[in-house]
């Protein structure tokens, strides 16, 4: 049986989200898969284009229509259950885009969804975090099933450029809801790496104190070229905007260096990092849960410190 | 009459530490608290506050599980549900057959408004919400810290997306999943559990509702995650910044 990947790209119109070469890199590792990306856009061109340069792409399906401005789960939905006829796959990321949509896919198909995929051990055969990370569970879909999936981003590297695969516009005739209307987004604009892509994070619990006790970790964040995150507590006691959120129920990521700074080192924040490749803790509790996971500890008022750590990286 | 549906599912409590069976065909659960999973503690209580303002007449709290998740139903009905309707199952329910069994609940029920959270704390699998809205061909909002009702047909919700807010307006009767800063779930006080114990409790099946219990994935195998190398002590910024220099990491 050939294995024919369907990933549906995540994208703002204009750019394709890295999550999507993340996908690629998750279809890749089953040998002789064939992929196809999905592109469903007002105007899908440019994304298109960029979806057609990843190693690995055999093909982009475009699916053009003014009503995918927004990405809109209950729209998109319908339009990527068209496409999925000859799939044996169909994955998307485990973003809160992915997530949101893929599992309406998943109800619309009636087929088994596996979240948050971190290893493929054969077409039908997955393995996926539960109980916040703290177990491992291996799944097996019935043979010639079709499976959705989204896909855990720490456990992929990004597909590199390299492809140029065909462009094929196609004509998708399904009725799309009215019943959901985009309103808004308010993201905090950023000069800052990307939270999920970066390879070097500086992140904040409740020791910081207060929004402006933050201020110390953006200005080092902004020496090393880093992206900063937050702990839980300090989203929940307004310090940080929820997107800035590590954990959990927030953003899952593997940096290259990940350094917590006043955060204890709850079991869901833990989650949210145990792939990065160095953990740096600075703290002044040293019995925080935070340094049994740490490479590097330090124990100490973080107000000195980090500000120090600055002058010597200048 | 205004009613709200709210899902609940019967998890680990939080606060508990995973242990994987050493034969790898599960996590040990045997003697071990028992909760209602967080986020749908969060769905209940966002209903009840709704209901407290006088958006809707009833609280209805429903579950797919065990004979033992009646405790959290009653739970649930001691924080302030009205009624509670247990689903009896035993096994693995897959998140579309709890959609389908809840599809059916509300084909009885007629809600306005269904609320669960966004994942259990268990599976973590943060399907069924958007499973169920697909099948009852409704508007989702998933991941919602804010929850407005604009009279009889329409909400406005807003939404934890990884950009940051996004607000939506959806068409009434939707489906609602929780994240954690839409509300605090109130304490449950020791009359609420006694009057509790009166509330009417419904118990149905699977067979009754026409929901077949399919397992399409098969579960092979538990393990525990590989263990990060506990690292060293540094004694000041200068050594740190020294060592992950040495690394080739700074």
């Amino acid at each position: 049986m050939t294995v024919k990947i369907l990933i549906v790209a995540e994208h703002d119109g204009a750019r394709l989200n890295v999550s999507t070469a993340r996908c690629v890199s998750c279809a890749r590792t089953l040998a002789g898969a064939e992929i196809t990306v999905a592109v469903c856009a007002a105007d899908p061109g440019a994304v298109a284009a960029q979806a057609a340069q990843l190693a690995g792409v055999a093909r982009v399906l475009t699916v053009a229509n003014p009503a995918n401005t927004h990405a809109l789960a209950a729209v998109l939905a319908p339009q990527i259950v068209a496409l999925a006829g000859p799939f044996t796959h169909v994955l998307g990321p485990s973003t809160t885009y992915g997530k949101d949509l893929m599992a309406r896919v998943a109800g619309l198909l009636g087929a088994p969804q596996v979240s948050d995929i971190m290893g493929l051990e054969s077409p039908t055969r997955f393995r996926r975090p539960i109980y916040a990370g703290n177990a491992i569970l291996t799944v097996e879909a019935e043979a010639g099933a079709k499976v959705v999936g989204t896909v855990r981003m720490a456990s992929f590297e990004a597909a590199g450029a390299g492809g140029s695969a065909p462009i094929d516009n196609m004509a998708v005739s399904v009725e799309l809801p009215a019943h959901t209307r985009f309103i808004s987004v308010s993201a905090a604009r950023s000069d800052r790496p990307d939270l999920l892509t970066a390879a070097r994070v500086v992140s904040g619990g409740r020791a910081l104190g207060s929004a402006e006790g933050f201020k110390i970790l953006y200005s080092l964040a902004a020496k090393l070229g880093a992206a900063v995150g937050a702990s839980r507590a300090a989203v929940d006691a307004g310090y940080a905007p929820n997107e800035m959120q590590v954990g959990q129920t927030g953003k899952i990521i593997a940096p290259e260096l990940y350094m917590a700074v006043g955060i204890s080192g709850a079991i869901q924040h833990l989650t949210g990092i145990k792939d990065a490749r160095t953990i740096v803790a600075i703290n002044k509790d040293g019995e925080a849960p935070i340094f049994e996971v740490a490479d590097f500890g330090l124990v100490g008022d973080l107000f000195q410190i980090i500000p120090e750590i600055e002058k010597l990286v200048s | 009459m205004k009613r709200i549906l709210v899902g609940i599912k019967r998890v680990v409590d939080f606060n508990v530490r995973i242990r994987v069976r050493p034969d790898g065909s599960g996590v040990v659960t045997d003697g071990v608290k028992m909760s209602v999973n967080p986020f749908d503690e969060i769905a209940l209580e966002e209903a009840l506050r709704i209901k407290e303002r006088g958006g809707a007449e009833e609280v209805i709290v429903a579950t797919v599980g065990p004979a033992d998740t009646q405790q959290q139903l009653r739970s649930a009905l001691a924080m302030g549900a009205d009624r509670a309707l247990h689903v009896q199952a035993d096994g693995v329910i897959e998140p579309l057959v709890a959609a389908r069994a809840l599809l059916k609940l509300i084909e009885r029920e007629q809600p306005y408004l269904v609320i669960l959270g966004k994942q259990a704390i268990d599976d973590d699998n943060g399907q069924t919400g958007q499973v169920l809205a697909a099948l009852w061909n409704r508007p989702q909002a998933t991941y919602a810290s804010r929850l407005e009702i604009l009279g009889e047909a329409t909400a406005r919700v807003t939404r934890e997306v990884d950009a940051g807010l996004e607000t939506l307006e959806i068409d009434l009767p939707a489906v609602i999943t929780t994240d954690l800063r839409l509300n605090e779930p109130r304490y449950v006080k020791l009359p609420d559990i006694m009057k509790a114990k009166k509330k009417p409790l419904e118990t149905l099946t699977l067979a009754a509702l026409g929901v077949e219990q399919r397992q399409q994935l098969k579960l092979v195998r538990f393990e525990p995650p590989p263990q990060r190398q506990k690292g060293i002590r540094v004694k000041d910024a200068a050594e740190l910044v020294e060592q992950l220099k040495r690394k080739g990491i700074l």
